[in-house]
């Protein structure tokens, strides 16, 4: 990892699960930020829902995945935030997503890309490569990372990092 | 159990939250949302595997053998 990353915070769920996870008061300090995520669900719902500043509209999004046997797109998810383990996955794993986000205190609108991949000891696992947009001029200062349904399982962790650019 | 946890950037301290109201009826929208695209994947994924036994039926039906049929795939 380049030396101009930062860690900024870091959270683990604890053993009541949790709904979702929220960074808040990001500071403008940073060129670009980065998120890397190891989650599960403690049920279905198998991607991450993305929100920044409280917002849950205005998101755009187009991926391709593989899971084994098939490869594909969709369009229809417009705040994916990655792939994550449920628990139809092998016990005790979990899926990683790294979410960057370049430009994030910039006042044109926010793009993103995420590189995600669940793990599972079986012949069915997704990886997806995501390219998203929130529409929306505003400095990014608080994302929220939500499972599609249900929580977030215990272990989970999520650390975002700064990224300055010298 | 309907609780989130912030992380503040600016102290690094994590606080367990309680959801409010808003956020439930949001959570409760998503996961509506959620189980619409899983069904239309579903229904798509087996549209496209009946496509694709059919299309292999008619090409066994042809006389063409199993082996020639996977050769095209």
């Amino acid at each position: 990892m380049a030396n101009t990353y930062e860690a900024i915070a870091t959270v683990t769920v604890g053993s009541g699960g949790a709904a979702d996870i929220q960074f808040t008061s990001i500071a403008a300090d940073w060129t670009d930020l980065c998120l890397k995520v190891s989650a599960r669900n403690t049920s279905s719902g198998d991607y991450i829902l993305l929100s920044f500043n409280g917002s849950s509209s205005s998101f755009t999004q187009r991926a391709i995945y593989g899971n084994g046997t098939t490869a594909a797109s969709f369009s229809d998810a417009p705040r994916y935030g990655g792939a994550i383990d449920t628990s139809s996955q092998t016990a005790s794993t979990f899926g990683n997503v790294e979410i960057y986000i370049p430009n994030y205190a910039g006042s044109s609108n926010k793009s993103h890309s995420i590189d995600s991949v669940m793990e599972n000891n079986g012949t069915t696992a997704y990886t997806n490569l995501n390219a998203g947009l929130w529409s929306n001029a505003a400095a990014i200062t608080s994302i929220t990372l939500a499972p599609s349904a249900n929580n977030f399982a215990q272990y989970s962790t999520a650390t975002l990092y700064g990224i300055k650019n010298s | 159990m309907t609780h989130k946890l912030i992380v503040d950037c600016s102290t690094g301290v994590t606080t367990e939250v309680e959801l409010t109201a808003e956020e439930i009826a949001q959570r409760e929208a998503d996961a509506v949302a959620f189980a619409e695209i899983k069904a239309a994947e579903e229904a798509a994924a087996q549209a496209k595997a009946d496509a694709k036994a059919s299309a292999q039926a008619k090409l066994a039906a042809l006389g063409l053998t199993a082996d020639e049929i996977a050769a095209l795939n």
